[in-house]
């Protein structure tokens, strides 16, 4: 088993070198030039030069690439052209916003998305599973910015329940933190609802026609364990998947739900960065994100042994 | 057993519902500003979201009330000798720094110097300045090597890029680095440890600013703090800007998107402040080193197909909020004039069209860059282009965001190797005033702003507009200033429109002048 985590992580850098050469080379060929965003509307070609040059972008690609790559190694992402500060600082500034919302996503839509799942291989071709597999065509179906305006219409502006926008961070208080993340984990949540829900009922269906739910049954075993603990135990491996995935994606993109609750987390820092072509900033997020990848990737792989004993690392 | 639980869950929800008490008697004052602040530097950037971080805390020499008049601001008194060569500055008595040092004529000079190497009024200035020297702690004797006409109206210049006073050890930064100490002796202090950038700015009330007694007016007069602190709360969708108003959670929005004016005059808890009469000027700018607009012939049948009411029809949409105005200089401000706008002043397309054949136009396919990530001119393009295709021209019009348009209009390259035709811009109508302030009379060739106009007796003009020290003079060379660039065709101004600022009822106070000021407000 440690062989294969040491394994797998050497295996990493390699992946992530290639980001960061693909990264790079893809910023630097894209139009678009930092120093005339910072220089502002009025500047001179001249003044802009100058800013280029201050910012070392006059140097040779293979230069700039070859600092880079040494800072990085290092384990020093480089300073922000705009904000002055260094590129770690202003990630970890940006990630507990983000990660509170992924996890308080994921944990509700497995909470309700996983029983219904259930529920609904459990009845499947019934009136039940068809209501509930209606709902998650639904969710998939629904754009997250309606959904979002939708819920803050009804929720905040009428109701008056909860904030519009912002996020507190816990250090606030877990409450408040709570306050601002319901709104936008509920928004985003719907369609992992409707994801995980269909790969719950396809599995759990599967498990239902083998031979040891028969057997469990036959056992004359209470039906609630027969579903949790035979046909869904069994099912794990593709439901844990796609939960796995969806961590990593809502690490990597909820820019839409970031932005409609001004949520000030890594999906906007790195749609800041794109339009402000601030390069240290967008290598570094991409570095992360790629580095996410690979960590749940190998955090699914090895939750594998435990749903079934027959894998083995 | 089953009862309890639920209990416990309800006050948890509950508590979760009602939220934290708000901080008992501190008055914040919410703000949503323009833009996302980024660069801290005002003497590095001209960038509008950095010049009002510039006014939250720092001060300025002079400053320009809501009608154009420069009054003195860090200044006491000042004196200028009878050939207009020598300039005697003092300051007011008990300006301090925001760490209590005094501010002294050495922090002064510094700071000019700082900002005459960046700012193109600044540059001007100190093209005339032979020396700055520190008389006493208080005072400073600028010398100039003959007398210009602009020196109060560069001291107290409003916009990009702002003299603000910085400490000495501060200003002698180089002026091609950012600056990392936001030591100010505004009415506000920086809290760099609570700026969350993309977040959330933090200003606190400056405890020793001492305002000066009149009344404020554009960037002069009395800057009294009201509230304890100033938060800029950024938020970029703009609906959500609009929740978060309704909502309670913010008090300010300083520039809503146009289509949302409605939203607001029917909720009876905001209103509409126009704090920024002058508001903003629409420009369309050639290239005037690529074929076709490098024959002024051919930039004069496109500015004859120009019509500013289908600019800002489509545009703003909203007829009180925008204006025609047929000068270079915003209309209602000292130099604003309609010498020789007859192009545009009346669109006449069967002219556009004449003179595009007499021109020996050959087809050319014109490029025109649209910036569609940018709501506030993203229209004005397309209207350009329809123009310019009835008129006889082959248009190409290229959308792309505004960061790749900044960058491509640096380009000086033809068209078929990634350079351009025309651009469109806004600008506060504050930075255009007159000849020198206004970049796009600039036609010193290549050092100009982006379109490179070359013409040495548009430079002679502008020249003289700065020596004038008379505004009789200054006025008759800035009517013949804007006739020489009509006649060349510098650029066309397509219209002026407005960002009515958008408040809770329950804010007040709000300073007439150029944009939006962070001085006496009240929060009731």
């Amino acid at each position: 088993m440690l062989r294969f985590i040491l394994r797998r992580i050497l295996a990493t850098i390699p992946v992530l070198l290639v980001v960061a050469v693909f990264v790079f080379l893809m910023l630097r060929l894209t139009p678009g030039d930092p120093a005339a965003v910072i220089a502002g509307d009025s500047a001179t070609t001249e003044q802009i030069a100058k800013i280029r040059d201050s910012l070392g972008l006059n140097r040779s690609l293979a230069v700039q690439f070859g600092i880079w790559i040494a800072a990085v190694l290092r384990g020093d992402l480089g300073e922000s052209f705009f904000f002055k500060m260094p590129v770690t600082a202003l990630i970890a500034q940006r990630l507990e916003p983000t990660l509170a919302l992924a996890l308080a996503t994921i944990v509700l839509a497995v909470l309700v998305a996983v029983p219904l799942g259930v529920l609904a291989a459990w009845r499947r071709g019934g009136w039940l599973d068809r209501v509930l597999m209606g709902f998650s065509t639904l969710g998939f179906s629904i754009p997250v910015f309606v959904l979002a305006y939708l819920l803050i219409w009804l929720v905040s502006l009428k109701l008056g329940w909860l904030p519009v926008e912002g996020y507190r961070r816990i250090a606030d208080g877990l409450i408040p933190c709570m306050r601002h993340l319901i709104l936008p984990s509920l928004t985003l949540s719907v369609i992992y609802i409707a994801l995980i829900a269909r790969v719950t009922r396809a599995a759990v269906s599967d498990a239902l026609t083998e031979d040891f739910v028969r057997t469990a049954r036959a056992k004359g075993l209470p039906e609630p364990v027969v579903l949790v603990r035979h046909a869904l135990a069994n099912a794990a491996i593709p439901i844990v998947t796609v939960i796995g995935i969806g961590i990593a994606l809502l690490i990597g993109g909820v820019v839409v739900t970031e932005s409609v609750y001004a949520i000030p987390g890594l999906g906007r820092l790195t749609v800041d960065a794109v339009l402000a072509r601030d390069f240290p900033t967008i290598q570094g997020v991409i570095l992360l994100f790629s580095a996410a990848y690979v960590v749940v990737n190998l955090l699914i792989d090895l939750s594998y042994t435990l749903f079934d004993p027959r894998i083995r690392y | 057993m089953r009862l309890r639980l639920l209990l416990v869950l309800a006050g948890f929800f509950a508590l979760i519902l009602c939220g934290p008490a708000s901080a008992q008697g501190e008055k914040i004052l919410r703000i949503t500003p323009q833009s996302n602040l980024t660069i801290l530097d005002p003497i590095w950037t001209t960038a509008y979201i950095t010049r009002n971080h510039g006014y939250m805390i720092y001060d300025t020499l002079f400053g320009m009330d809501a009608k154009g008049g420069i009054r003195p601001q860090m200044v006491d008194k000042y004196t200028v000798s009878k050939d207009k060569k020598t300039w005697t500055f003092t300051l007011r008595e008990g300006l301090a720094f925001h760490d209590g040092a005094t501010v002294t004529s050495e922090d002064v000079i510094a700071s000019l110097s700082r900002w005459g190497k960046r700012d193109s009024m600044g540059e001007k200035l100190m093209s005339f300045v032979e020396s700055m020297e520190a008389i006493d702690a208080r005072s400073l004797r600028v010398k100039l090597t003959e007398p210009y006409g602009l020196v109060l109206e560069s001291l107290g210049k409003p916009s990009s890029n702002v003299p603000f006073i910085m400490p000495k050890r501060v200003a002698e930064t180089p002026a091609d680095k950012q600056i990392d100490d936001y030591t100010g002796s505004g009415p506000f202090i920086f809290r760099k440890d609570e700026w969350k950038p993309g977040e959330k700015v933090v200003y606190v009330k400056n405890p020793n600013y001492q305002p000066r007694p009149e009344p404020p007016s554009g960037t002069a007069g009395g800057k009294r703090v009201n509230v304890d602190r100033v938060e800029w709360v950024i938020i970029k969708d703009p609906q959500t800007q609009a929740n978060a108003l309704a909502a309670g959670e913010i008090d300010v929005i300083e520039a809503p998107a146009h289509e949302l004016y409605a939203s607001f005059k029917a909720d009876k808890n905001i209103q509409v402040v126009e704090t920024n009469p002058l508001g903003y000027q629409a420009i369309l700018r050639f290239n005037q080193l690529q074929p076709p607009f490098d024959n002024p012939k051919v930039r004069q049948a496109a500015m004859a197909a120009m019509n500013q009411l289908a600019f800002l029809r489509t545009q703003v949409g909203i007829p009180e909020m925008y204006r025609t105005c047929f000068s270079v200089y915003p209309c209602g401000t000292a130099y604003a004039t309609e010498v020789a706008m007859d192009f545009i002043a009346k669109p006449d397309m069967k002219r556009a069209q004449q003179l595009l054949k007499d021109s020996g136009y050959d087809g050319t396919t014109v490029v025109i860059m649209q910036p569609t990530d940018l709501a506030v001119i993203a229209k004005l393009p397309v209207v350009a282009a329809q123009l310019l295709r009835q008129a006889g021209f082959k248009v190409d019009m290229q959308a792309m965001d505004w960061q790749t348009l900044v960058s491509r209009r640096a380009k000086k390259d033809p068209v078929s190797q990634g350079g351009w035709n025309i651009f469109l811009t806004v600008w506060a109508s504050v930075d255009v005033m007159n000849p020198i302030s206004n970049s796009a009379l600039n036609a010193a060739c290549d050092k100009t702003w982006f379109g490179w106009p070359c013409d040495k007796a548009l430079e002679d003009l502008r020249d003289a507009f700065a020596r004038a020290d008379d505004q009789k003079s200054r006025k008759t060379l800035a009517e013949k200033t804007q006739a020489r660039a009509m006649e060349i065709g510098t650029h066309v101004p397509v219209g002026e429109y407005n960002f009515p600022v958008a408040a809770r009822k329950n804010v007040t106070g709000f300073v007439i002048g150029f944009f939006l000021v962070p001085w006496n407000l009240q929060k009731h």
